[in-house]
């Protein structure tokens, strides 16, 4: 509680990248240019061009954040929506390259949740394991290995072959995080918020969880739970409008973050 | 400085030049070249009866169509029109609809590459692979009309196969120009639509080059399709080889519009996740 906010100077994440770091992240920036009326269509955009009212607007997601995540390290993300959660772990998973500073990350990154959308309801569960195996960067060859314990996880109470559609939403739930969760990741990249799921695939998930955290793979959890970022993590930062306002262990930080919701 | 600089699997301040990267990366993902294949033809044909009869009914009937139309008009320009439509017809749909679906799925893509990193090239690879699927298969009817019209099967036809890979390099590069605007701009897949009507009119697909007068024929040697749909048709219509020079012109344009699609593509590609 009585945990003052770090200074900008000597934030306790650890700016120096340590030798045994999976994840950093130094003075990283992310510019969004917005045109100020979307000109959506090369119609538009000519004749605007032409009459030069191009105009934009620069959206900073994130402004000189930095963060450094050691190997085997849990670190939770919070902050209100828009604050740039998202955008971090964008960058971690290398869908977003920076538009300043420096991303580096160390091992294979498996952006868990996420790949649940990539499934394809015309598809049997079966396809989708290995179209899926295949979109997170495995081989064929891997995933045939991996594909009874990926089916022993997702227990799916309809059968493999039956096209995805058929599945409940849980069902789809569980298959995704199955698969995602078994190419052995050394970076796992949650974003909670996104919050899918049923009861039952809650607690497996949740078991899963711990079993990576006990063999010492690296997490970063963005999450509106505050129980889920004291249990699982170690440190936490706290994002506002892109800046980064706090760091340090995950109990202060969330202390902080709720006594600010809640003045 | 840092001894251990060189160990990260990813540093966004040292990467390979994207030309080269998206090389790399799309042989690592060859799997899912693969796969999305696989998915693209199982879920076309899914729920449709017939199954993969379609892709060889769908251009024979068109060929029906077209040959009751024009068979009478290019009864001297084009003796057995049917055998020449067809390869010209097949040929053409497989470019017009594997440069569209390319465009169409890279701009609908986009939320998921915000979401997930695959090298952005493989949805475009995977799309030219499935469209030369559909392409072998529509060879099962094109080797049908030929035994119809007691066509002479020549060692001429070994081209086929070399022409069809120039037909898919042109294609991916032409797709991929397409996709990069088409990011930046919706109505551009609208657009090429209407590109790619002009562009057939252009083009010896439904009429003989020769009826053309004199005249226009610069339109046609200016028309990278006239190669690319020349080369494939030539063997299997004039049992014969084409030109050296048709066969030089076919691979080259293929091969430069593939690197300049590439390099375009590639280049632009990283700003992908910053459109909304």
């Amino acid at each position: 509680m009585i945990s003052p906010t770090k200074s900008e100077a000597a934030p306790e994440t650890g700016l120096e990248p340590r030798a045994d770091a999976s994840i950093v992240i130094e003075h990283v920036t992310v510019r969004y240019r917005v045109p100020i009326d979307p000109a959506l269509s090369l119609k538009e955009y000519a004749i605007r061009r032409l009459t030069g009212r191009v105009r934009y607007v620069d959206h900073d997601a994130l402004q000189d954040v930095s963060v450094t995540v050691g190997r085997g390290d849990a670190m939770g993300v919070i902050g209100p929506n828009g604050a740039g959660k998202t955008t971090l772990l964008r960058l971690v998973a290398r869908v977003l390259s920076p538009t300043g500073g420096r991303v580096r990350v160390r091992g294979r990154v498996a952006p868990i949740l996420d790949i649940v959308g990539a499934f394809h309801p015309e598809l049997t569960g079966r396809e989708n394991i290995f179209l899926n195996g295949t979109l997170l960067g495995l081989g064929h060859r891997d995933i045939a290995a991996r594909f009874d314990r990926i089916v022993q996880f997702a227990e799916p109470d309809a059968f493999i072959d039956a096209p995805v559609r058929t599945y409940s939403s849980g069902m789809v739930a569980r298959l995704g995080f199955a698969v995602a969760s078994d190419v052995d990741p050394e970076i796992l990249v949650i974003d909670e918020t996104l919050g899918v799921g049923d009861e039952r695939f809650q607690v497996k998930f949740a078991a899963r969880l711990d079993d990576f955290r006990r063999h010492g793979t690296t997490l970063l959890l963005v999450s509106h739970d505050m129980h889920s970022i004291v249990r699982l993590c170690s440190r936490a930062i706290w994002i506002d409008r892109g800046r980064l306002r706090m760091a340090g262990s995950a109990a202060d930080v969330a202390a902080a973050y709720l006594a600010a919701q809640h003045p | 400085m840092e001894p251990v600089a060189q160990a990260y699997d990813y540093d966004s301040a040292h990467r390979p030049p994207p030309f080269t990267r998206e090389i790399v990366e799309l042989v690592r993902y060859r799997d899912l070249v693969r796969h999305l294949v696989a998915r693209n033809i199982k879920v076309r044909y899914k729920r449709s009866v017939l199954g993969v009869a379609w892709s060889i009914l769908s251009p024979l009937l068109t060929m029906v169509v077209l040959s009751v139309v024009f068979s009478a008009l290019f009864r001297t320009a084009a003796p057995d029109y049917p055998v020449y439509l067809l390869p010209g017809l097949l040929m053409w749909n497989f470019f017009a609809q594997t440069t569209s679906v390319m465009a169409a799925e890279i701009v609908g893509g986009a939320d998921f590459w915000r979401r997930i990193y695959t090298p952005r090239t493989v949805f475009g690879v995977a799309t030219v692979v499935t469209g030369l699927v559909h392409l072998a298969l529509a060879m099962v009817p094109l080797a049908g009309l030929l035994v119809v019209y007691r066509a002479p099967w020549g060692l001429s036809l070994v081209v086929v196969p070399f022409a069809a890979t120039c037909a898919a390099m042109f294609a991916l590069g032409i797709g991929l120009v397409v996709s990069s605007l088409a990011r930046y701009f919706a109505d551009v897949v609208d657009l090429y639509q209407v590109v790619l009507t002009a562009w057939m009119y252009v083009t010896p697909v439904i009429y003989p080059r020769d009826i053309v007068p004199g005249q226009y024929q610069w339109l046609f040697r200016a028309n990278p399709m006239t190669y690319v749909v020349e080369s494939f048709r030539t063997p299997i219509y004039a049992h014969r080889f084409p030109s050296p020079d048709v066969l030089l012109a076919d691979f080259a344009i293929a091969f430069v519009t593939l690197v300049a699609g590439w390099w375009l593509f590639t280049r632009t590609a990283d700003d992908l996740p910053y459109k909304v």
